[in-house]
């Protein structure tokens, strides 16, 4: 049971740190909270499917079925990632302004919110589809403590759970003019971090190549195992022995992003000094 | 009688060139396989040639499903019970390289060293 809850625990810590953030990241926006549980539903919902499917999955692309899936979910969390986070650089002032934001455009809060929807509901369905799996296979191995594994499986998502919530409690301690800063830089992170967990995919899949491994080996000093190297993997993208192609893919997200943020900010500036 | 004969003749000639395919295949590459019995990794330690690329063949030969895991050398499928998957890793720099299995991970540990 113990091992169960360790192992259901750590798989959906993942998901509720992302969850945790686009909350503190998207606090005071008008109906929020529905497109955050409609994303958790829909991922719950999709790793269930996923998991009826995954022996499928896994035969495709000649084996390479769940690499390739895996990265491509992945790309799709950076994409929409970067998506907020370059809207938010020209909105985030806005949001802070109008801090208690009640009235505030619908439609102009719904286009971030479909976005930390869609993060949420890929956060769920990668981690989920394993863990479903995972209880699956306990439920039809027939051991006789499959009853009390479950119940350490659920505990497992409880606690994870419970995690997710003290993280976003932390989070909403922040001041409202720094939140949007803090959890910005946060999610920029994570972007870049799923990147380059992509593409490592991408090289299981025989896609990219991994450009030399051990491009640095940091794991005698902070190994990615512990409880603080494996945060840091989470929420920064942490990795103590990195493919060169991890640190490619990092860096080329955080300048894509940060670029793009950047114009978008200035040609924004341009337009409100110079009224047409 | 003749068509046992037939069968035998034509299974004896699709051996012969599976038997030469795997031949071929394993002069271009080399491969190293592990297996999973009982929750643990035989071989647990294996040596393998640094600066070179390779094929690491992970059997399951368990009835439970397992996540084959490297932090160091980045490779995380499932392996259903009873298959097998193959990966491609290298070039290795030198070095210790530690995988395990996600679900066993108190018994499923194991080391390759690139050399």
């Amino acid at each position: 049971m113990i091992s169960t809850f360790i192992i259901v625990f750590r798989e959906t810590l993942e998901a509720a740190l992302i969850v945790a953030i686009v909350l503190a990241a998207s606090a005071g926006i008008a109906g929020r909270t529905r497109w955050v549980a409609t994303g958790i539903v829909a991922g719950l919902a999709g790793a269930g499917l996923l998991a009826l499917f995954a022996g499928r999955l896994a035969d495709m692309f000649e084996g390479n079925g769940t690499e390739i899936f895996n990265a491509v979910v992945l790309l799709l969390a950076v994409v929409m990632l970067g998506w907020h986070q370059i809207w938010m650089s020209t909105h985030g002032a806005e949001l802070v302004s109008e801090s208690k934001s009640v009235g505030q455009d619908a439609r102009e809060g719904l286009r971030p919110l479909s976005a930390l929807a869609l993060i949420c509901a890929v956060a769920v369905l990668r981690e989920g589809s394993e863990t479903v799996l995972f209880l699956y296979g306990i439920a039809i191995d027939g051991e006789l403590d499959a009853r009390s594994m479950l119940q350490g499986g659920a505990l497992g998502v409880v606690a994870a759970a419970l995690v997710g919530a003290l993280f976003y409690g932390g989070l909403l301690r922040i001041p409202l003019k720094h939140v949007f800063k803090v959890t910005g830089a946060i999610l920029l992170l994570i972007a870049a971090g799923l990147a380059a967990q992509a593409a490592a995919f991408l090289v299981q899949a025989g896609v990219l190549p991994p450009l030399g491994y051990d491009i640095w080996n940091t794991s005698a000093i902070l190994p990615q195992t512990n409880p603080v190297g494996f945060l840091l993997h989470i929420l920064v993208g942490y990795v103590a022995r990195p493919e060169g192609i991890q640190i490619v893919a990092y860096i080329a997200t955080l300048a894509i992003i940060l670029t793009a943020s950047g114009l978008v900010r200035r040609m924004h500036r341009e337009a409100s000094v110079r009224p047409a | 009688m003749k068509l046992s004969r037939f069968l035998s003749l034509s299974l004896g000639a699709v051996a012969l060139v599976s038997l030469a395919a795997g031949a071929s295949a394993a002069t271009d590459q080399k491969s190293f396989t592990i297996t999973i019995k009982d929750h643990r990794f035989a071989p647990a330690t294996l040596k393998v040639p640094a600066g070179a690329e390779f094929d690491l063949v992970v059997v399951n030969a368990d009835p439970t499903a397992e996540e084959f895991e490297s932090q160091d050398f980045h490779v995380e499928k499932v392996i259903q019970g009873g298959k097998q998957a193959t990966f491609h890793v290298g070039p290795l720099t030198a070095g210790s390289y530690g995988f395990f299995g996600e679900r066993h991970e108190d018994t499923a540990l194991g080391n390759m060293f690139a050399e």
